[in-house]
């Protein structure tokens, strides 16, 4: 109800348009059948390069009804869609609950989802989506290894927990079960991904800040937050134990019951002993809580660090020794795509891929799947600040015209191999799910 | 016309409440009970007849805690309300002499109305908050040195929301009771020789009691079924049972949710049963 991942994202119904473009598609489709079989006779002959293609003008005609969390949900990119494909996008934001829910009980309500990783692992199995041919995806050999090999560089260590290439891949079109390598059949393709870790007020706690363990240091009681997203939540408390020496863990992305009890364990010591100030739930909430002053440390989002700032109160998104817990969402295909709009909805995966978007993302402190094709649509300085981890030596804008940073100043944490190459844990289901999210409701009421 | 054709006229005049109260209420409770016993997993619930998600409920102390919280919640709120409902009520009933004034003051009792139950609930947050206006007028006026922390994100701020929710659910119907008093009986204590007092206790209040009644159940079901206000005031820290119940539900955990749905509504018309007990509101309306 109040749960909106970001406030300024306004949010369309896609559910209450959903009969009426079924109903249009269906006849589109009957009417479209020939031109599409001439169409496809020419993407085989190889005739056409780039976009857009032949079948432009009966492009226009289809809506793709896209519903994600808030951060990717962007009506800009609607709108540049329409300019550069000529189809329509439809938009709907809603917060990551709402976002597993729709994508596991309402398939037909949407064309494209765009889910986190960890939610494809949730809801691959109800069969909703179908998987993707790669080689219909241009850029697919410049996505990031991280997705596709799992490793950064050659020699990254792998992270804990759903690393995105271990959901990215089924056996074929209809796999039900992840492969364990390259397939040629995606599940999700990579758009946006982050590390998060722990935001800080630096004005009122004065001193650096270095390990995950000051969460839970009685220095800060009554000051600290934790967000209230079981599958988020868990992590960042493991991140804490782990590093507090109390808890050692074989994966903290799949717990045991003895490693979750264990963690909900001292989490519960500390809240009866007064250490939390709030629970959050939704972006705005953790914007507040570091606005106000009620928490000075907490687990936050890059965006609500960017919030924070923008307000002139200091607030910095501090790297800590024992790494990241980082995230990445990505594009899945609805199973109910078939014909002209399964190729309208490839040909928008090939543009998401092409730049535009990424650079779009980037400049709001987010890492985009194929970093290069960004940077044509980056300037060298904002390429630097973000991607690079320079100084900035202009006024830094987001995407809205927004100065975000003065010149000088560098990114938290530094460059994307600084960022991405030091992830401890990707956010995570774990198999003993259920177990966990009982002991984490006891923990809330506790 | 025939009695009998009477009464089968009036039937079918009932007809269409009964159509609406089986579809809307009847067939969906219906639904919840059944879906209480099925199985579910990550993404999916499927029919089954298991009893596990009422074991685990029945079973957990967390349950246990929470509806022991959610009582509290809801008995402190009531001593609130009703206290100062009934004082608000009895005040413009009785001492409010122009019936004109009677209705200003009965509207201006219903202007925090005019905006949403969440506004009015969130605009307590940066009022309580550590750095907001209650604690920067106490300390200015040199009461406080330190910022009074419980006052937001804690049980104390928790019950003031519903307080001020609710408490006109409680001055509404007392209200209309107390005006329906005649006022002989009134001044016929008063010949009798009964001090104000006693005739607040031994013929006002217990002729306000099916106001006091109809406004307790508002509050109680308002309380015991109410999920957000819990989670803002509490800022997270607190659970009530409305509040597990939308966690099941944004996990997909459907037939739990609904299990403990069936739990809080049969725990909600044991109480209110009992309430019933000791006013026959049909009777007195």
């Amino acid at each position: 109800m109040t749960d909106k991942t970001s406030p300024d994202l306004p949010v369309t119904d896609s559910a209450a348009t959903g009969v009426t473009a079924k109903s249009a598609g269906l006849s589109r489709r009957s009417l479209l059948k020939g031109t599409a079989a001439i169409a496809g006779a020419a993407v085989g002959s190889g005739a056409i390069t780039g976009f857009p293609t032949i079948w432009a003008q009966n492009i226009k005609n289809v809506t793709l009804r896209q519903f994600g969390t808030g951060v990717s949900n962007l009506n800009e990119v609607a709108a540049k869609v329409k300019e550069d494909l000529g189809f329509t996008l439809e938009m709907t934001a809603l917060d990551s609950d709402s976002v597993t829910q729709r994508a596991a009980t309402q398939p037909k309500s949407f064309d494209i989802a765009d889910i986190e990783y960890w939610i494809c692992k949730k809801v691959w199995g109800a069969g909703n989506l179908q998987a993707m041919d790669t080689s219909k995806i241009k850029n697919y050999d410049k996505i990031v290894g991280t997705f596709r090999s799992g490793k950064l560089t050659p020699d990254s260590v792998i992270a804990q927990g759903t690393a995105p290439h271990t959901v990215g891949f089924v056996d074929g079109p209809d796999g039900k079960t992840f492969a364990d390598s390259e397939t040629g059949w995606m599940t999700l393709i990579p758009t946006i991904y982050n590390a998060d870790t722990l935001g800080i007020r630096p004005d009122l706690i004065g001193r650096p800040i270095e390990s995950w363990t000051e969460l839970l240091n009685p220095e800060f009681k009554g000051k600290a937050s934790i967000l209230d997203i079981s599958s988020i939540g868990i992590m960042d408390a493991a991140m804490v134990c782990e590093a507090m020496g109390e808890v050692q863990y074989g994966d903290k992305g799949n717990m045991t019951k003895e490693e979750i009890d264990k963690t909900m364990a001292i989490f519960t010591e500390a809240k009866k002993a007064g250490q939390f100030r709030a629970f959050w739930k939704s972006f705005d909430e953790s914007v507040n809580l570091m606005t106000s002053g009620e928490v000075v440390i907490q687990s936050m989002w890059s965006p609500a660090i960017t919030a924070v700032r923008s307000k002139g109160i200091p607030c910095v998104y501090q790297p800590l020794k024992e790494g990241y817990r980082s995230w990445g969402g990505g594009l899945g295909l609805s199973a109910n795509l078939s014909g002209l709009e399964l190729d309208a909805a490839y040909e928008y995966i090939n543009w998401y891929l092409d730049g535009w978007v990424g650079g779009f993302l980037m400049r709001q402190g987010y890492y985009s799947a194929v970093p290069e094709t960004s940077k044509n649509y980056m300037s060298e300085d904002e390429w630097g600040f973000w991607f690079e981890g320079k100084a900035a030596q202009g006024d830094i804008t987001n995407p809205f015209g927004q100065v975000m940073e003065k010149a000088g100043s560098i990114r938290d944490g530094g460059s994307f191999y600084d960022r991405m190459g030091a992830v401890a844990c990707w956010n995570a289901v774990m198999d003993e799910n259920k177990y966990m999210v009982r002991k984490w409701n006891e923990f809330i009421a506790a | 016309m025939h009695p009998s054709a009477v009464n089968r006229l009036s039937g079918l005049l009932v007809l269409p409440l009964v159509g609406i109260l089986a579809v809307f209420l009847i067939v969906p409770v219906c639904l919840i009970v059944v879906v209480s016993f099925w199985d579910y997993n990550e993404w999916d619930f499927f029919p089954a007849f298991i009893f596990d998600n009422y074991a685990y409920i029945l079973t957990s102390p967390v349950t246990w805690a929470t509806y022991w919280r959610t009582v509290q919640y809801t008995v402190i709120t009531w001593v609130f309300c009703t206290s100062i409902g009934f004082t608000v009520a009895y005040f413009l009933a009785f001492h409010v002499r122009s019936q004109t004034w009677q209705i200003a003051l009965f509207l201006v009792c219903t202007i925090p109305f005019w905006t949403s139950n969440i506004i009015r609930m969130i605009s307590w947050i940066p009022f309580l908050g550590r750095n907001g206006i209650a604690n920067s007028v106490l300390r200015d006026a040199g009461l406080i040195e330190e910022p009074l922390e419980w006052l937001l994100f804690s049980d104390f701020a928790v019950v003031l929301a519903f307080v001020h929710l609710y408490t006109l659910f409680m001055v509404v119907p007392v209200f209309n009771t107390l005006m329906r008093i005649d006022r002989s009986v009134i001044e016929a204590a008063r010949d009798a020789g009964a001090s104000g007092w006693q005739t607040l206790v031994h013929v006002v209040l217990p002729l306000s009691k099916p106001g006091l009644m109809i406004g307790s159940i508002f509050i109680v079901t308002l309380v015991m079924g109410d999920f957000i206000t819990v989670r803002f005031m509490s800022g997270g820290q607190s659970a009530s049972v409305g509040r597990v119940i939308a966690n099941e539900i944004a996990l997909l955990q459907y037939p739990a949710a609904a299990a403990n749905a069936v739990i809080l509504l049969a725990t909600v018309l044991l109480i209110v049963s009992v309430m019933l007990r000791y006013v026959d509101i049909r009777k007195e309306l």
